[in-house]
């Protein structure tokens, strides 16, 4: 494994995965019903204490 | 027996220490091992002084584990105020060059003291302690792994000790902060697994189902920078009784893998973490939930996918090749979205509780940081393109950037939790004295404006005068003229820093004196408490 075919699967396999678990992330955030979950983790820390 | 193996396991280090100091390969290092038999002999001792041999008493397990974060929050501010009191006596330095004290004070040595005393003593105790205090309460569980956390508490302040009277011996990788030696960072190494293994149990043994995002941010800070410290430090020993290693890479790809690892020990040390802070403490004392929990998810993921690209642009116009420096300006501008997005998030967090800016100093303070973080976050961007750096690279421009995060963003969001957790930790009421907040805050915002002003002049100064040519192509100005002209400034910038030195010093007097017990009787700030009108 050289520099060259590292560089050549990470701008090519690599980048595609990288962008599309990016994507994902995104994709998973803003879900439906995504919303509710969110509003109900961003109590987490002022229920405690 | 209490802390019967820490015992045997100091005692026995310490022998080695001194079997080391014995027979080091040169002078430094067996001054090196002196020191650090000192130090562990001297804790052996004081163990030795506090066990006994009564049964320890059985522990709750469902009560946090506070202790550590009580040394961690006293560590911060003693090591707070250490290394930004050797900053200011650096700028004095290099405005009165006759203070350089060779050779254990001159600024060469000083300089490493200052910068791995304000990141990694100052910054590094409010990341450990804070992150102890975030993941206890909002996973809901103590902390993992029994007294683990204790050892990452002392053996964090081991290596600060190792790192600071390395530099002042003389002992330097010459690598921007990963400056100690091989040992130290093997050291380092250590203790940092242990951080993960008490961070990483904590979450996994949660009663909290949802991990919050605050722990996202502490735990990508703790990954990252255990992987570039690994990568950044890999080097041979010239001996194994000797404080001298060599890099494993060499020419450029070293210069490229020091400026991976520097950047991103501001994208992740000094950002990415103090990030944690501001999603927990923020709400905390504003009292109101995050502004946009679904956006503080894509701040995250956003900010870790491009940070790790951006350190090329500390390499323009150098050997590296121009495709790398291209990458690197273009994801360092890229960087910018995320990083506004994070701090629209923290501001707008206030919504509805705007007047909490002008009642509560430690809200004040938050705000001032996030603020900014905002500014930093646009000046980096626009520094690392090119033609823009062409000017600034090299300058004290750079140095009142780094400043104006660090002593903003970082600083006054450290002071904030602080200041949020100290009465909690100690079960107190309240603060000693809330004005005292508020003159702290003054002094440090002004302190950095100063700071951050002078050095944009002097550093723009300095870049043009560098590139100034005459019209039959000649340098205009030596070197030494550059120097000379930049004398006003380099005062000015010491007066900044010792105002923000001025303000830690209120707070360390703030803090100890809450901890202590004590309540300074005060008018109460205005508007703190609501104002009645009369009838009419």
């Amino acid at each position: 494994m050289d520099y060259n075919l590292m560089r050549e699967f990470a701008d090519s396999w690599g980048l595609l995965v990288m962008a599309l678990f990016f994507i994902g992330c995104i994709g998973f955030a803003f879900r439906p019903g995504g919303r509710t979950h969110a509003d109900r983790a961003a109590q987490i820390p002022l229920e405690d204490d | 027996m209490r802390f019967g193996t820490e015992i045997v396991l100091l005692g026995l280090f310490a022998f080695a220490a001194l079997v080391a100091a014995g027979f080091g390969a040169d002078e430094p290092f067996r001054q090196h091992m002196w020191v650090l038999f000192f130090v562990l002999a001297g804790f052996t001792a004081i163990l030795l002084r506090n066990t006994d041999f009564k049964p320890v008493a059985a522990i709750d397990p469902s009560a946090y584990m506070d202790g550590p974060i009580r040394y961690g929050a006293i560590a911060t501010v003693f090591w707070g105020v250490v290394g930004m009191l050797v900053g200011v006596i650096i700028a004095l330095q290099l405005a009165y060059p006759d203070l350089d004290i060779q050779p254990w004070f001159n600024f060469g040595r000083l300089r490493p003291l200052h910068t791995s005393g304000v990141v990694f003593a100052f910054g590094g105790n409010a990341l450990l302690c804070t992150s102890m205090y975030v993941v206890q309460r909002t996973c809901r569980a103590r902390l993992f792994g029994g007294n683990l956390g204790w050892f990452v508490f002392w053996g964090y302040q081991l290596f600060i000790v190792m790192a600071a009277t390395g530099y002042l011996l003389g002992i330097t990788e010459s690598r921007e902060y990963a400056e100690p030696e091989w040992y130290v960072d093997l050291w380092l190494t250590i203790v940092w697994v242990a951080y993960l293994i008490l961070f990483l149990g904590t979450i996994l043994k949660r009663k909290e189902p949802h991990i919050y995002v605050a722990n996202w941010f502490y735990l990508s800070f703790i990954v990252t920078i255990a992987m570039l410290h690994v990568v950044n430090n890999l080097s041979m020993p010239a001996s194994f009784l000797g404080s001298k290693s060599y890099s494993a890479f060499s020419g450029v790809q070293d210069a490229l893998t020091q400026w991976w690892y520097g950047h991103n020990a501001v994208g992740f040390f000094l950002t990415a973490g103090f990030l944690g802070m501001m999603y927990y403490f923020v709400p905390k004392q504003v009292n109101r939930p995050v502004y946009s929990y679904r956006l503080s998810i894509i701040h995250f993921w956003a900010l870790i996918f491009l940070y790790i690209w951006a350190g090329p642009h500390h390499l323009h116009y150098t050997a590296l090749p121009d495709w790398a420096q291209t990458l690197g300006m273009v994801f360092s501008v890229m960087l910018w979205m995320p990083s506004w997005g994070g701090m629209i998030n923290g501001l707008m967090t206030l919504s509805g509780a705007w007047d909490k800016i002008r009642t509560d100093p430690i809200v004040r303070m938050m705000v001032a940081a996030i603020a900014f973080y905002g500014m930093s976050t646009f000046e980096g961007p626009m520094m690392s393109i090119k033609a823009v750096n062409s000017l600034s690279h090299y300058t004290d421009w750079t140095v009142g950037h780094v400043h104006s995060g660090a002593l903003g963003w970082v600083g006054l969001i450290s002071f904030g939790a602080i200041y949020y957790m100290v009465p909690k930790l100690w079960n107190r009421q309240r603060l000693y004295s809330l004005r005292l907040v508020t003159w702290h805050f003054w002094l440090a915002t002004l302190g950095i404006v100063v700071y951050a002003a002078v050095m944009w002049v002097s550093g723009i100064m300095q870049g043009l005068m560098w590139r100034e040519y005459d019209e039959q192509g000649f340098l205009v100005y030596s070197f030494a003229e550059t120097v000379a002209a930049m004398h006003p400034y380099y005062v000015m910038r010491a007066a900044g820093g010792a105002m923000y030195l001025a303000g830690a010093l209120i707070m360390a007097w703030n803090v100890t004196m809450t901890i202590l017990g004590y309540q300074r009787e005060e008018q109460p700030l205005p508007g703190s408490k609501p104002a009645f009108q009369p009838a009419e």
